[in-house]
């Protein structure tokens, strides 16, 4: 039986690995998506990360997305437990994770299926499949292997078999460890790639181990790239135009916490969450360095207020969380608006509600963050769109914190926290900081809250600056910080805090458009969409239409001419990873349809007719997927 | 003009810190808004004394509180305060005290704040032992929201909530706080004995750790004869004295018969003590100097100037840099 399930897929095997293919001619390509998947702990994370960096020094343009199981062990060889890394790579800058795979390394068919059911890989994907499964000693596992192998070549894959625990074995004991090398040396080979440079990231990786750990680590993967050399009838060169200037490669968390140090925050209080924790991690090692610390709080609650004590008393702080733990701090939030303490509170958002979908992306939390805690509590929110602005936005938030006294909320999502992209390596300016803790004695008569009539801007007293004693409270209160027992104080300082908004939005600019400022369709986006949202735009312009769109990296307040922009346009929509209801959902009409939450905003501020359409997969909608929406936008009336 | 002020008031807080002199106004602010015979006047009364006494400058002095009666503390204080949530003074102390070692951090706690609440942050306040005194005001009932059962309300309390009498045993502040890994001070004061009430805070102050302070306080509006069994009899009050914890005056000794003498260094005999039911124990039951404070572990002495940060950034953004070929090349 089994017999004749081999017998049959060899002679159905039409790509297997050709002995001695010789060096082709690379087929030279603008851009490729390739991803390296395998049960979690093989490595494909690290070898995709690595394939990234060295296509990054070789002057590539990237996007890497991290493919992450829910589990942190699930089963091996499970269709749910692929875990590995998805890099983009071209020509040119890329700003977002692009549309389906054209390759994959995958070590085992399981995690593959599990990929192909999720329709992430072209139709006519080239496929690199370890073929140790073949001749396993489980007759079941050999079923399985040569069943879904057999179906990927009938549905039209390029299935490549490659033995690379084989190969592995020939220079280490445990293939397990380094298997994953071995790939990034065929990569390397596809690729045209400098083997050098992929040297180069096993010394980072493993530098500090001993030396026969990273002399083994490099025969690996030259060996990689020397099979694929004799074995592979195909490769690819994809030309880059090296950047003049320095290059930044991390992730958005690893940008985020890059940003809290140049901000100059000390102290960032969090508790464990995913997606936000790596930022945390990678912060509590740099401060160690640098200086400053990171308090794993007992819950967000405590970490919130641990933020928010030390911003009273000293320079403002950080506190960094996802979801749950966001829908957490609320009370305390509210409290620091009423005390008007500087806070930035970093959301990187999850799939909700609830515990929802940790790993996955979403952008669910827009409301949350603008109309948050009970009762009238404004803060700033805003919204980095690409890795860069992930750093930039610390440095702007801590800004405005500490000029207005507000919460500052900077809302990531798990997209964006796991995503590698180069930017220009940021030029340090001793602007980013803030400057030290005030002590300077306060003037007789000055009050703590000294609101202005025009801006609703007041100083404030830090403990130790004599003659500024009072005690701030969360309760309503006056200009001596007395508790009010009048409700008309209460509306007093109502208003002077929300007017604290309306100053700063006089200060921020119009957002910029991206194509023609008038035309037929606006897309309107926000957050970690922005890429896709541009790529999908520029395509469609290039076929004639008339699109365009507009990233808002202020969502509270807005900036100002955003309706007069909408107003050059005869539709308008926005393109959001939060729920809205389908239209053509049987009871969903005019009157009860749930629109996404920037359509809402903008709906509701500007009078202004727009759509929306949106998506909730759990990770970033594609930029093909986009222009299919675009185009039936505009063919709608 | 404003210049001309503010030297002034330069030149008169240099002459205030020349002279460490204070009085008991310096510290007072504001009319309490307490009922009259609410155990929270005493307190306040014995911690303005205390301000007074060890000189503390009312700008480098923070206290901290939550929600309820008690938590009004930092408004009669005329130092910084913080009026803060429901729960999470503990918290928040622990902020001002990790950015600001320099300050002097007070936190006053309610019942309901401190062990039901604000519970999770309790342990885990004793834990960290950061140098902090807190005062748990525990009146044994919910004042601020009138009358709700409380976790320290004796079993039986009848209360809006439990009109019938509250059905679960009291929890015992003394034995949670005894049992938490890292405990460095654990005393407990009575308002109505106001000189011991008074050694007890000093000695708190001067504990370097969390000093943990339940202050058993008296509720005239909504449990009005609750405490009567100990204040009327002397007998069932315990006072714990030693050579490293309090001496008792004549004068004292003389209306509290019921002494034992407590090496404050012996925990296991500190829990013991807490967990006696028909008396009520008052001084210091547990003192551990040498339990090491989180500030101390985790405050970074390395001033963040900006040529640090600079050159911590730089190092950092090395690791990930692609540098264009002829930058390399000249590195090489
Ligand atoms: C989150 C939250 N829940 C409930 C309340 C209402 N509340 C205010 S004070 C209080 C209890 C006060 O009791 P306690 O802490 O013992 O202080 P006391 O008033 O007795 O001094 C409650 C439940 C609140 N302010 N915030
Ligand atoms: S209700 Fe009780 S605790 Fe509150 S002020 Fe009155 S007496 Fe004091
Ligand atoms: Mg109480």
């Amino acid at each position: 039986m089994n017999e004749m399930i081999i017998e049959k897929s060899t002679k159905k095997t039409g790509n297997k690995a050709k002995a001695a293919a010789g060096k082709k001619a690379a087929i030279k390509l603008k851009e490729h998506i390739v991803e390296i998947i395998s049960d979690s702990g093989e490595g494909a994370q690290k070898c995709g990360q690595s394939l990234g960096a060295i296509a990054a020094q070789m002057g590539n343009g990237i996007w890497t997305t991290e493919i992450i199981p829910a589990e942190i062990r699930p089963p091996a060889r499970s269709v749910a437990g692929a875990s590995g890394n998805r890099i983009r790579i071209g020509a040119g800058y890329i700003t977002n994770g692009g549309d389906e795979t054209d390759l994959v390394v995958a070590f085992n068919e399981q995690v593959l299926l599990g990929r192909v059911r999720a329709k992430e890989l072209k139709p006519n994907c080239v496929i690199l499949l370890e073929s140790m499964w073949r001749s396993h000693s489980d007759q079941k596992i050999v079923a399985s292997y040569i069943e879904t192998h057999d179906r990927l070549v009938a549905a039209g894959y390029k299935v490549y078999e490659i033995p690379m625990e084989q190969e592995c074995k020939k220079i280490v004991a445990d293939a397990k460890r380094g298997k994953n090398m071995f790939a990034l040396g065929m990569l390397c080979y596809l690729y045209s790639l400098e083997l050098k440079l992929g040297a180069d990231q096993i010394v980072l990786a493993f530098g500090k181990k001993d030396q026969s750990v990273v002399d083994a680590n490099i025969k690996l993967l030259e060996a990689g790239h020397k099979w694929a050399e004799a074995n592979l009838d195909f490769c690819y060169s994809i030309p880059a135009v090296r950047s003049t200037e320095p290059q930044l490669v991390v992730n958005g968390n690893t940008a985020i916490a890059l940003g809290v140090l140049a901000s100059g925050m000390e102290i960032c209080a969090m508790y464990p969450i995913t997606p936000a924790t790596s930022a945390s991690h990678y912060l509590s090692e740099v401060f160690e360095k640098v200086g400053g610390m990171v308090h794993q709080a007992e819950d967000e609650i405590a970490a919130c207020a641990f933020a928010i004590g030390a911003s009273y008393a000293g320079k403002c702080t950080i506190t960094i969380t996802s979801g749950p733990g966001y829908s957490l701090k609320q009370e305390a939030i509210g409290l620091a608006v009423m005390g008007e303490i500087p806070l930035v509170v970093v959301n990187v958002q999850r799939g909700g509600p609830s515990t929802g979908q940790p790993t996955k992306m979403e952008q669910g939390d827009l409301m949350t963050a603008i109309f948050g805690s009970h009762g009238d509590a404004p803060k700033v929110v805003l919204a980095p769109g690409t890795i860069e602005e992930c750093f930039y936005s610390i440095i702007t938030a801590r800004k405005i914190a500490e000029t207005f006294n507000m919460v500052v909320v900077v809302l990531t999502d798990a997209a964006l926290a796991t995503s590698q992209q180069p930017f220009p390596r940021p030029k340090f300016s001793e602007t980013w900081m803030a400057p030290p803790v005030d002590q300077s004695p306060v003037a007789a008569g000055a009050k703590p809250y000294d609101w202005d009539e025009t801006t609703g801007l007041a100083r404030r007293f830090i403990p130790g600056q004599p003659g500024g004693m009072h005690t701030l409270t969360g309760l309503a209160h006056d200009r001596d910080s007395h508790v009010a027992y009048d409700a008309e104080i209460n509306e007093q300082t109502l208003r002077f805090r929300s007017l604290k908004l309306a100053a700063l939005q006089k200060t921020l600019k119009a957002p910029p458009v991206f194509g023609d400022p008038k035309g037929d369709l606006l897309v309107v986006g926000w957050g970690s969409t922005k890429g896709a949202i541009e790529e999908a735009v520029a395509s469609m312009r290039a076929e004639g239409k008339k699109v365009s769109s507009m990233h808002l990296q202020f969502l509270q307040p807005l900036p100002p001419g955003i309706k007069e922009i909408m107003q050059g346009f005869k539709k308008v929509m926005t393109i959001e990873s939060n729920w809205s209801d389908r239209p053509e959902d049987q009871i969903i009409d005019e009157n009860n349809r749930r629109y996404s939450a920037l359509a809402i905003l903008l709906r509701s501020r500007y009078l202004v007719d727009v759509d929306c359409w949106s998506e909730v997969k759990g990770q970033p909608i594609k930029p093909g997927t986009m222009r299919r929406v675009m185009s039936e936008k505009l063919k709608k009336h | 003009m404003n210049m001309m002020s503010d030297t002034m008031s330069a030149t008169a807080c240099l002459l205030q810190m020349a002279d460490e002199h204070f009085e008991l106004e310096d510290y007072q602010s504001g009319v309490p808004r307490w009922c009259t015979g609410c155990g929270d006047n005493a307190i306040l009364a014995a911690v303005q004394r205390l301000c007074r006494d060890e000189a503390l400058r009312p700008e480098k002095t923070v206290f901290v509180s939550g929600i309820g009666c008690s938590s009004r503390f930092p408004h009669y204080m005329k130092t910084y305060g913080f009026h803060g949530i429901h729960g999470r003074a503990l918290p928040v102390a622990e902020g001002v005290k990790m950015a600001r070692p320099d300050l002097t951090v007070f936190v006053n706690t309610g019942d309901g704040d401190c062990t039901s609440i604000g519970a999770a942050h309790w342990i885990h306040a004793i834990r960290y032992n950061m140098n902090l005194t807190v005062f748990l005001h525990d009146n044994q009932i919910y004042g601020l929201t009138k009358k709700q059962a409380s976790p320290t309300s004796p079993i039986g309390t009848r209360s809006n909530t439990t009109p019938r009498g509250s059905y679960l045993e009291a929890l015992n502040p003394l034995t949670v706080t005894l049992g938490v890994q890292n405990v460095s001070f654990v005393a407990q004061a009575a308002d109505w004995i106001p000189e011991v009430l008074f050694d007890i805070v000093k000695a708190a102050y001067h504990h370097k750790g969390l000093s943990f302070v339940r202050i058993i306080q008296r509720c005239p509006e909504w449990l009005p004869k609750a405490l009567d069994p100990w204040m009327h009899d002397p007998n069932k009050v315990q006072l714990l004295h030693h050579d490293d914890g309090l001496q008792l005056s004549t004068g004292l000794s003389r209306v509290y018969k019921n002494q034992l003498e407590h090496d404050p260094m012996n925990i296991d005999r500190a829990r013991e003590i807490a967990s006696g039911h028909e008396t009520i124990p008052v001084g210091i039951l547990y003192r551990n100097p040498a339990v090491p404070c989180y500030e101390d572990l985790r405050y970074s002495d390395k001033l963040r100037t900006p040529d640090l940060t600079r050159a911590g950034l730089n190092a950092e953004l090395d690791k990930y840099t692609v540098w264009p070929q002829e930058a390399k090349e000249k590195v090489a």
